[in-house]
């Protein structure tokens, strides 16, 4: 069972969702990455997405970019980000970690070589925005066979068609793009993500996470009441942006974000109970 | 037509691109986020029914015909021709269209689809704004409502076609993000209409992007091919032996060389922006140095460094200054059906002067790169052998660059 599979069936158990921080690897420094994502795991995160920093991210609005130019700026590259995630195995064998970004880097390092290096450093999951299931099916029992998680993303527009066909493919967990837009385009509307979240479990039985739009902790504790996790990107990366010379101050505001998200949502979650 | 239909190379070049996911070989496809597939399903379906819908295809036809302009016409270039030693040239005049590029064939076409789809938006991308011009021209025309984007870098640079697009009514928005040049317009062209799907058209400028743009792109332009066809059966008696156009996303190129394609007795030549020259990085010819990868929703080359970021390019026409290009050249590239060269900044600039000088036409920088080669390689060749080449564009938009360059103020 992979790592991601274990951590939703343990939260399942504890009656708890999970907490899923977003942030750019090599952002605002390389140095800065590891011990930000150890302090993400302090502060109550269960998974980590950590971005691959790309020269075009089409799929993401300015705050991310901006995070991906910072990041470029040093020459961050996907060797690196892997570098980044070896380290953080050394001390972490329980946090899921997903890298998260845009094919062409893949392409550039060669498939074989991408899931083998990956998988040698402790990566349980890929989510390429710029890959649907169509464009993954040459490649996809590589990673199935690498032991790496293909998570997808579904959106509000897709068709019943595209929900089975990624109920039947997507692994780990299906993200949830809760609008309309890019990353960090707008607040979330809980009611109508509740809705097509019903509709999408009919087909997926993976666990289903949420992003895009949650920007406090009230939202956050607000979603996790209608899905299994939360992921929370935009929010997280504007405060590396407000003290990007001070590494320091930005892991603490990051994981002060993060964590206030957790307390809120686990008590909902207990409240729920 | 006087074309040798029986000779086929080991690719069968009469089976229709690309397959029904898009794919040209190993290129094309859709690379893009879930957020817009559902966009581009409901352009794919419309775009199947209208393809061979005749009343589209008269419709289309008509304002070729009478807003276009067409057809434009096939012209000998005869001083041209003499001034090289060998080969003839022909010009294709592109130039002639109302705005001055092939570009009006791909809007005219694409706004019709937004018509026939009752979306009442247009947004484009533009490099130099030539595009963007055709695309606020043609939703004047039509009255959508158009934004265009367009890096800060170029709108400080074509300052004359913002203010044209503007007086078109389109709202031209400035984007800053990464290099500020043409990809990053096309990347926030992406992300705006992922956020107004409903009720906006997005008009790709080029034979690239996620599939249907590069074969809807395409069929809309190979009207230059298909008419060239005719014009060399009335004017010549038979097919040239190359035809020869510039490539920055390749849709003049793709305009003219998809109708040949199944004829490989034409040869095919595409020519690249090859800058300060192919030997370092300042230029913008992914065929010629680049690599197979993935930008803006296709596979295909791309200028990228080791680690698949994508390059800054350079090229003195802002038209060419593109880091990928439409994945039918990368496929017509590794079959070996069509040739990739560059043409460097010295040499269009050179062509521009040829031309303008020998035959009153002053070619727009894009299409300076094609003449350059032609003039090169007519010289190779025998003189009852005929050349083709495509003029996509004319040259006004450029003086102010040639004057700079010049060292004359304009
Ligand atoms: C006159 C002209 N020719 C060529 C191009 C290059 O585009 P494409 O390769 O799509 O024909 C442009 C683009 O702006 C242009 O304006």
């Amino acid at each position: 069972m992979s790592r991601i599979t274990k951590t939703f069936e343990r939260l399942a158990e504890e009656g708890k969702k999970a907490l899923i921080p977003y942030i750019t690897a090599g952002d605002p420094d390389k140095a800065t990455t590891v011990p930000m994502m150890h302090a993400l795991v302090e502060a109550g995160a269960d998974v980590i997405e950590l971005g691959v920093p790309f020269s075009d991210p089409m799929a993401d609005g300015p705050t991310i970019q901006l995070a991906c130019e910072r990041s470029l700026k040093h020459g961050t590259s996907l060797r690196d980000v892997l570098g980044m995630v070896a380290e953080f195995r050394k001390t972490d064998k329980r946090t899921a970690v997903v890298l998260m970004g845009y094919l062409n880097p893949v392409e550039a390092m060669g498939y074989p070589e991408f899931v083998e290096q990956a998988s040698a450093a402790g990566v349980d999951g890929v989510l390429v925005v710029d890959m649907p299931p169509e464009e993954a099916r040459s490649v996809d029992s590589m990673f199935e066979e690498a032991g790496l998680d293909l998570i997808y993303l579904l959106a509000p527009t897709s068709t019943e068609r595209r929900i089975k066909t990624i109920g039947e493919v997507g692994r780990g967990y299906v993200y949830y793009v809760s609008l309309r837009g890019v990353t960090g385009s707008a607040a979330i509307d809980v009611e109508d993500v509740e809705r097509n979240l019903d509709h999408i479990r009919q087909h997926v039985k993976a666990p289903l996470c949420v992003g895009f739009g949650i920007q406090n902790a009230e939202a956050a504790a607000r979603v996790s009441e209608v899905c299994d996790g939360v992921i929370v990107g935009s929010a997280l990366v504007s405060r590396i942006a407000d003290q990007a010379d001070n590494p320091v101050q930005a892991i603490k505001d990051v994981t002060g974000l993060a964590g206030s998200m957790r307390e809120a949502m686990d008590a909902n979650a207990a409240a729920e109970a | 037509m006087s074309i040798n239909t029986t000779e086929k190379q080991a690719t069968d070049f009469n089976v229709e691109m690309p397959d029904a996911d898009g794919h040209f070989g190993i290129f094309g496809g859709r690379f893009v986020s879930e957020t817009l597939t559902a966009a581009l399903d409901e352009l794919q379906e419309t775009y199947e029914k209208l393809r061979n819908d005749p009343d589209f295809q008269a419709e289309f036809d008509k304002e070729l015909a009478h807003y276009v302009g067409r057809p434009s016409p096939l012209y000998f270039a005869e001083r041209l021709t003499e001034e090289c030693g060998g080969a003839k040239i022909y010009l294709k005049r592109e130039d002639l269209n109302h705005t001055g590029a092939h570009k009006v064939n791909n809007t005219i076409g694409q706004a019709l689809l937004a018509k026939f789809m009752g979306k009442k938006k247009v947004i484009a991308e533009t490099g130099a704004g030539q595009h963007g011009v055709a695309s606020a021209t043609v939703a004047a025309r039509f009255g959508l409502e158009c934004k265009v984007f367009m890096g800060s870098t170029d709108v400080e640079r074509q300052k004359l076609n913002v203010y044209r697009m503007k007086l078109l009514g389109a709202e031209v928005e400035s984007v800053t993000c990464g290099t500020k040049t043409l990809k990053d317009a096309m990347n926030e062209a992406m992300r705006h209409w992922v956020t107004n799907v409903d009720d906006t058209f997005y008009i790709i400028g080029t034979a690239a992007g996620p599939h249907p743009y590069p074969m809807l792109v395409r069929d809309f332009q190979s009207i230059i091919g298909r008419e060239t066809q005719r014009q060399c059966d009335e004017q010549i008696g038979r097919q040239p032996d190359a035809v020869v156009a510039c490539v920055g996303g390749g849709s003049n190129a793709i305009g003219m060389f998809h109708p040949y394609i199944k004829y490989p007795e034409v040869e095919m030549y595409g020519v690249e922006a090859g800058g300060l020259g192919l030997e370092g990085d300042d230029h913008a010819a992914p065929l010629s140095k680049g690599k197979p990868g993935v930008l803006h929703g296709n596979r295909t080359y791309l200028m990228e460094d080791e680690n698949g970021q994508i390059m800054g390019t350079h090229s003195v026409s802002a038209g060419l200054d593109y880091p990928g290009v439409g994945p039918e050249h990368s496929w017509l590239k590794d079959v070996g059906r069509a040739k990739y060269v560059a043409a460097t900044d010295d040499e269009a600039i050179d062509a521009f002067h040829k031309l303008t000088r020998l035959e009153g036409i002053m070619p727009a920088l894009e299409s300076s790169h094609a003449i350059a080669y032609a003039m090169k390689l007519a010289a190779t060749m025998d003189k009852d052998k005929v050349i083709v080449v495509n003029l996509s564009g004319r040259g006004d938009k450029d003086i102010h660059t040639i004057a700079e360059l010049d060292g004359v103020t304009a």
